[in-house]
Parts: structure tokens; sequence; C-alpha cells
């Protein structure tokens, strides 16, 4: 169905190619999975087949690629439109119109389909992606999830013989991510669709995958082959490989199911060790984080003169906590965004916000660095109210990186970007460099902000905020995007930080990081807290909230692999395996 | 018996239903409604009369509009209006105004001109006549600009391009998504500002637009790129293949055609050219129309559901018409009690048939069908 021969893509000012001599051939009616590390072309691969990539990103194409026979060299997007669907990383950038009914015909409009057919086709599409009882709401008022299923929507009323998906569920919550996985399942099964998609978060998809295509370096030439035997050898990999890999399961479980009907004799094993490792809530040693320069080391300016200086000095945490949030309520609109939400953080303690997207973990966050302003209820961060505390106080409190790290960075290079976070925090000029430097490692001074990758992006954020030393820390969505390797190294950043005695609290949908990282787990659900524990508590007895590795193990309570792995190596009793 | 049953069926069918994709008014009858009190307004100073037009869009807006996005727009208009009425007093009060009057309220220093600027006038002596007289214009510029705020809030201007021909279509749509650039640039600025404050920095001053200036307009050109490649990939401007002949045709029928409207227009109004004038313009406005015509026939597109003009829409654009034919006849008859007057100060009364015209404007607040309540959660927030 497509077929790439020879091809190579090289931009303009680039002085390598993104992608050289992928050979390559998709068959009719097959779910194709596109992974490797960021930065490797996956995106230009997928911009080639739908036609964009030469005709409308410029850069130069040698070789060529055809899809049912047509060839993008001759055929422009446009004239590939009837053939080839493409929803690409933000579905907000994907909508031309602004009602969901519209948004489904534009594209049979477009290709002059008989009104009939449109009727028809609109009405089952909204059926096959659930969709019938938003037909007339604007777009800009569906949640994320629902966002994404118009999208793909959108592209399937054309009858496209192939759909061509960039991380279709990265943004979404795991209910969410299954209902699209679902529906693009059913394409592929029902109706000989092609699909070919690049997902980072591999353990949602690689189960459904029937190929899977491996692009292991910039500039290398894929590998392809059945999921099991590409990810035998794939640098990124979802943990129930990993866990597949460390127990030696010769044919590689790929889903839940297939890696629990072989697990038995690790569960086995691991029963007779003691228990999992000793669950860290608080590293208890931990000191409440000497408060960074509090009103001593402010660059004196104007403004800071008749600043509310008062408010500066009581900043002693009442009780040993980082931040107290009670009897929370926000109201937008006639939207309650938050109801009686009660939460204390203490220092050096992690806590993860989870539930499903637009149930109000965003809206707490900001709400605890005061740009939103409690209806009811009461918020301290520091011993502060954040909403009625001057920014540049609460920067020293609290710190969020927000979902788009982007947002956070004005100047055009790095060095820059620090000067200016030193000065705006009133630390010492090189501290933020430092911290680049060991949360980015290798990245020249002259950077430009946008030329960096995802993750580099996001470590830079945090190495602004964090140089105002907050002893609380925000995390907004931080793995939306990132590969596995980026992934451990945020984790690794911020253990580190948490062992400092820094408080994190991330909003996530990554129940695999949320596993990984926190010690505490808080779901939220239409704006109420719903359960708040200790990880392993909350998270083993949720399906969908527990990671691979408690659902494979699932009477015992581990958590992730490296918990497996550090049982199995480290206590003698046992006998060492590959 | 029969008789209740008869008038049950009737009010019945004469009740609103709930408004869905296939009962919606089309917009155009909106924008004539919506244009029809605007036209009545533009025929009368009185400031009660004003009122009640205000007052009638008004109504019609809150019965009728949905909670799209598009459809907050009036709150922005009215607020819009009063601006204006500000404006024109101010400009009233510090630059003069031509209206003669006795009752001074208070004088302003003068600003001595020299020659050259003879006529305009800062400061001085200001009268009750000239505040009054800048009020009761602004009011109807106001006014004017409410009954749009209303059209706009209660169609989708995007919808309104499903009434434009095919030729025009892919035009309509470019300048669309050129205008939903607007309102995501406000989007950008708020999400910039908020994560300033992240930064510790203030978020507001000069210094502040200065700094996000730049990545704001990047991310919005970054947007327009990503939503064309999206419309491209999505065969937007996908052309039909049109002999040679056909193609050239409507080149020469358009721009002939266009050329002729100029001239015909130049014609009319050179006063020395009234002759050919009017048969000219005829003549280049059938071209034209023949070489949009001409044209359609290069673009493939199909039209999904287009809106229908039913009864109900008949009835909006006509109480929209009814209300402007009402005031136009009125002012010629009665000028008087549609331009209360100025310069000896009289109190404004309601003329009593232009106000019960100026109530036929209600009637799309009961024919209009009704939009459903509003959605308990309103998932705005994304996360």
């Amino acid at each position: 169905m497509i077929r790439f021969e020879q091809v190579s893509v090289r931009y303009e000012g680039t002085d390598r190619p993104t992608l050289s001599g992928v050979d390559l051939t998709v068959p009719e009616g097959e779910l194709v999975l596109l992974v490797g590390p960021s930065g490797v072309g996956k995106s230009t691969l997928l911009g080639a087949v739908s036609g964009l990539v030469p005709h409308f990103t410029g850069g130069v194409l040698t070789g060529r690629v055809t899809v049912d026979g047509r060839d993008t060299r001759t055929h422009k997007p446009r004239e590939l439109a009837d053939l080839v669907g493409t929803v690409g990383q933000d579905p907000l950038a994907h909508f031309v119109t602004d009602t969901v009914e519209d948004e489904l015909a534009y594209g049979m409009e477009s290709l002059g389909l008989a009104p009939g057919v449109m009727r028809r086709r609109v009405e089952e599409t909204l059926d096959l992606l659930g969709l019938a009882e938003l037909r007339d709401r604007p777009i800009a008022t569906l949640s994320g999830g629902q966002q994404q299923r118009v999208a793909i929507g959108s592209v399937l009323t054309p009858h496209p013989k192939v759909l061509v998906l960039d991380e279709p569920t990265s943004a979404l919550d795991p209910a969410a991510a299954e209902d699209v996985l679902a529906v693009l399942q059913r394409l592929v099964h029902d109706l000989g669709t092609t699909v070919l998609m690049a997902e980072h978060r591999l353990e949602r998809v690689v189960q459904y995958a029937d190929q899977v295509v491996l692009l292991p370096s910039p500039g290398a030439s894929p590998v392809m082959g059945t999921p099991a035997d590409v990810m035998a050898v794939s640098p990124v990999r979802p943990p129930v490989v990993a866990l597949g890999r460390l127990a030696g399961w010769e044919p590689l479980p790929l889903s839940v199911r297939d890696a629990r009907r072989r697990a038995a004799g690790l569960r086995e094993r691991l029963a007779r060790i003691p228990l999992p490792a000793p669950e860290g809530p608080s590293p208890s040693p931990a000191p409440p984080e000497p408060l960074p320069a509090p009103a001593a080391v402010p660059p004196t300016f104007l403004g800071r003169l008749l600043g509310r200086r008062p408010h500066t000095a009581p900043g002693p945490l009442p009780d040993g906590d980082v931040t107290r949030v009670e009897g929370l309520g926000v109201r937008r609109g006639r939207v309650e965004a938050l109801r009686r939400v009660s939460l204390s953080v203490a220092p050096g303690e992690t806590v993860a916000l989870m539930g499903r997207n637009g149930a109000g973990k965003s809206t707490l966050l900001t709400t605890l660095v005061g740009m939103i302003e409690p209806t009811t209820g009461s918020v301290l961060v520091g011993g502060l109210p954040p909403s009625r505390t001057e920014p540049r106080t609460m920067a020293r409190r609290v710190g969020l990186v927000p979902q788009e790290p982007r947002d956070l960075l004005y100047a055009d290079t790095v060095a820059a970007e620090c000067a200016a976070a030193d000065s705006d925090a009133g630390a010492p000029a090189g501290s933020c460099r430092a911290l680049v430097s060991e949360l980015l490692p290798g990245v020249p001074d002259d950077t430009h902000p946008r030329d960096l990758s995802e993750g580099q992006r996001l470590a830079l954020a945090l190495a602004l905020v964090l140089t105002a030393r907050p002893p609380l820390l925000l995390l907004d969505e931080p793995t939306r995007g990132l590969d596995y390797a980026a992934k451990a190294r945020l984790v690794g950043v911020l253990r580190r930080l948490a062992s400092k005695g820094h408080a994190i609290v991330l909003a996530t949908h990554d129940v695999e990081l949320t596993a990984e990282l926190a010690h505490r787990v808080v779901i939220l659900a239409d704006g109420e807290v719903v359960a708040d524990g200790p990880t392993r508590q909350v998270v083993v007895s949720s399906p969908a909230f527990a990671p691979q590795t408690a659902k494979i193990l699932a009477p015992q309570e581990w958590l992730t692999v490296a918990q497996v792995r550090a049982a199995l190596e480290a206590p003698v009793p046992g006998e060492p395996t590959a | 018996m029969t008789r209740t049953t008869g008038a049950a069926r009737l009010s019945r069918a004469l009740r609103a239903p709930e408004a869905t994709r296939g009962n919606a008014l089309p917009a155009g009858a909106w924008w004539l409604w919506a244009l029809g009190l605007a036209a009545a307004a533009s025929r009368t100073t009185n400031p009660l009369l004003l009122g009640l037009l205000v007052g009638v869009a008004g109504y019609v807006v809150a019965a009728r509009r949905t909670d799209a996005p598009w459809a907050r727009s009036y709150g922005a208009f009215l607020k819009l209006g009063l601006f204006v009425i500000g404006v024109r007093l101010l400009f009233s009060v510090f630059l003069g105004s031509p209206v003669p009057g006795t009752h001074t309220l208070f004088t302003l220093p003068g600003l001595p001109l020299p020659d050259w600027a003879q006529g305009v006038r800062i400061g001085g002596r200001v009268t009750a006549e000239q505040v009054v007289f800048a009020l009761y214009d602004g009011a109807k510029l106001a006014a004017l600009l409410i009954c749009v705020g209303a059209a706009n809030s209660l169609a989708n201007p995007a919808r309104l391009l499903k009434s434009l021909p095919g030729a025009l279509y892919e035009a309509g749509v470019a300048v669309v998504v050129a205008m939903t650039f607007a309102p995501n640039l406000v989007a950008d600025v708020v999400r910039l500002r908020t994560a300033r404050r992240l930064r510790g920095r203030p978020t507001g001053g000069i210094g502040a637009v200065l700094q996000i200036g730049l990545p704001v307009l990047e991310g919005a050109l970054e947007r327009s790129v990503a939503v064309a490649a999206s419309m491209d990939a999505r065969g937007y401007g996908r052309t039909a293949r049109v002999p040679a002949s056909v193609r050239r045709t409507t080149n020469a029928l358009t721009l002939g055609g266009l050329l002729g409207v100029c001239a015909g227009t130049y014609g009319l109004l050179a006063a020395e050219g009234a002759v050919y004038g009017l048969p000219l313009l005829l003549a280049g406005l059938v071209a034209a129309l023949a070489g949009l015509r001409l044209g359609g026939r290069r673009t493939v597109r199909t039209r999904y559901r287009p809106d229908r003009w039913g009864a109900r829409a008949w009835l909006v654009a006509g109480s929209g018409a009814a209300v402007a034919a009402a005031m136009i006849w009125a002012a010629a008859a009665d000028p008087a009690a549609l331009h209360p007057g100025v310069v000896p100060l009289t109190a404004p009364v309601l003329p009593l048939w232009p106000a019960a015209a100026v109530l036929i404007g209600l009637l799309p607040a009961a024919v209009a069908p009704v939009p459903p309540p509003a959605s308990p959660k309103d998932s705005e927030e994304q996360s």
C-alpha cells in the first residue's frame, strides 16, 4: 500500500539528512507502528506519506514514495486527500470549521462527494466514534479525548485507504486512549484500512500492532518486523517488554494478558522475596529545604520599595507542610472546576495528581501558583496565600512547569534565558546555567530554545523554574511527547530533587511515571478528590491507573520493572537469572 | 370540541421547536433581521426609540443564543457601543460642535489657534444642546453596532460562507481561518502573561507586552501554518479539469465585468456620465456574475446540509425588514417625532406607531427554534 524506495529527506540548513535510505513496504490492511527515540525523523516519515513533507514543509526528498500506486512526487497533498487521512500531533491545529458535524463533512465537501453520501457517512462516523451526542457542539468546548476522536473522524469520512497518525494518544487519559485505539482496531479489522502511526507510549499501543518499524537512530535505516522481534532489539520498550526481557520469556509478551500467562513462575519466585522494596513515602530525614534567599537577595529596584515587603518575611512553614489546601472550591463561570478539595504536601514528598481530562488537575496546579483565586476555602503555599502575593515572592515558594514548557521561554538563546532567570530570582549569576548543565548536559549557550527537542525544552524550563529554588515544584503533564530515554532522565532528576527536600506535585496521565516516582497518588474526578493515599494502595486496585508491572504480577504489589529487577538481583536467597 | 383540539394542534405547530442542525435558521435570516433593525436605527435619533431597538435586539439574543464561543460576543458589542457614545461626547466637549446653544453648562479654557485652523476649536463653551446632540448621535451609532453584534452572536459568521457562490468559497474559508487568528492571538497573550507570572515577573506594563509580543506572533504563525497543512492534506483547493477555453472565458468575463462595474460606478457618480453609467454598471455586473458562475465549474466542492429557508426563516428575516420599512416610512411621514428637537431643548416623546412597529422585531424570539439548554458541564478546561 505504502512503498518507500531509497527515500532520504534533508531539510534546508541542516548538515545531515533527517531520513536516509529508507526502504519500506507497508502492506494493505495492517496496523503498523513506528517507534524510535525522539528526533529520529518519525514525523518526517509520516509526512512523506501524505505528501506534506516535500510539498509543504520544504526540504529535499530523494527516492520515491508511492501510496496505492500514486507517486507523491507528482501528486500534491490535496490530490492524495481521498487516499490518505492525516492527523497530526495537535488536534486543535487540525480543525478548519468550528462544529463537530461540519468538521466531519469538511474533507468530503472538498472532494465533492454527493450530499446524500456525505450525510450517510457523517452519521456512520458519528456512531463509529461515539460522537453522536456531540454532533452540534462547538469543537472548542470539547475535551482532549473528544477532540482527538473528532480529528480522526474528520479524516475517516472520505474513506481513505491509509490513515497516518502522529502520537494519537499522547495527550489522552488512559480511558480516552483506549477508546481511540479501539476505534483504530475496528477500522483495521472491519474496513481493511491501513494504519501507520507513531507513538511514544508503547505500553498503550504495541499490542495492537501487526508490524513495528523501528528507527533506531537519526539517519539509520529502519528495521521492520513483528512486534515481538523488533521489541527484542528496540532501545525503546514498554514495561511489559522490559519485564519479559528481564525474566527471559522467549516469545516476548506484548500484552498484559500474554505476560500474565507466563508470569506464574516469576510470581512464585517473587513471593518468596520478603516484600516489595520499602515503599519510600518521604525520606523522613529530609530537612525542609533551606528556604531560598527569602528577602535578602532581591535586587533593589524602585518598585520593590513600594512592594509589600512585610509579606516576604512571614515565610516559615506552619507545621512542616509545604502547601496546605483546605476545602478549596474554584468556579469558572457556571462550572465548578474544583469542589471541597483538601490536600497537603510535606517536604520531600512526590504526589501524582491523576484523573481524566478535564477533571480539574490543571486548575488545582494553577490555583497553587496563584493564577486563579479560590472561590471558597483556603490555599497556603509556604505560609502565603498565592493569589494575593506578589509573583516575585511567590516564585520563591512554588514553581510550575506548564503543559507547554515553551510558554516559559522568551529569549533567543539558552544563555540569555539563564541570565534572565538569575535576575528574576535574584540568584547569583550562573546558578541557572549550572542547573541547565546538570539537567541538560551538552547544550551550547547559543542554542535557540525553539531548536531544542521536547525533552530538552522541558529540562530548560525546569531549570529556569528551579533557579528560584522553590520548595514546592509543580509539573503539568511533563511526559507528553517524551521518549523513554528522556522520561528516564526526567525521573532521575525529579528523584534527586525530592531527596533534597523539594516537594513535587505532578499532574499526569502517565501511569508508569506515577508508579516510578510518586509516593502518593491523588485522583480527581469532576473536581473532587476521590482517592488519596500511598501510590501502591491507590494504583494497584484500579484497572485504569495500574501500571503494567502491577497488572502482570497482580496479587503482589510490584509497581515497576526496576523494583522487580532490584528484588531479583540484590537479595541472595534466590538464584540469579538472566 | 373540534375547535379546542384544532387550537391545541395549532398552538403546538406554532410553538418553536428545539434547535437542531436540521431546523437551524440560515445565518442569512439572522443577518437580514439584524440589518433591518440597524437600518431602522439609522433613521432615528430618538433615544427612546433607539433604546427600544437595542432592547428588542437584546431580548432576542437572550432568548435564542446558544453557548457557542461566538455567541458570547454580544456583551463585547454592548461595551463597544457605550465606548462609542463616550468618545462622541468627549469629542463634542473638547472640540466643540456646530450646534448653537444657549444653555451653557460650563466653560473649558480655550486654546487659541492660528488663522489657518479656522473652524477648529479646542475647549471653550460647552452647551447642553451640543451635549444632547452628541449623545443622540452617539446613541444612533451605538445602536447600529449593537444590532450587528446581535447578528454575530445569533448566527455563526462562518456559516454565512455556506451561501457564497462556489467560486468564492475557497477564498471565504481562507478569510475565516485568517479571522480565527485574532481570538487565538488574544488567548496566546493571556497564556504567556500567566506564564510570566510563573517566572516571578510582573504581568502588566509595556515591558511585559514587548517581551511576549514576539513569542505570541511566532506561535500564531506556527498555528496558521499547521492549519494550512491540515487543509491542504484534506483536499482544500482541489480543482476539476476545465477546458482551457472555459478558463479563458471565465477570466475575460470576470475581469471585463469588474472593469465595467468600476467604469459604470464612476459614470454614475461623475454627474456628466449618467447616461452611460447605469447600463455600463449593469452590463459589468452581469458579466462578473457570469464569470463567477463559470468559475464555479472549476471547483469540485459540494455542500453538506446547506441551511434551508423555511417559513421560520422568512418570518425572522421579514420581521427585520418590516421594522426597517415601518421606520423609513415613519421618517418620511413624521420626521419631527423621530428626531427630537435639540436647539430648543425638548424632552423626547415616544411616538406610538413607530414604537409599535419596532416591537415587530421581537418576532424571532417566538418563532426561531429554541437552542437546547446549556450542557451541564462545559469542559473548557484542558488538562
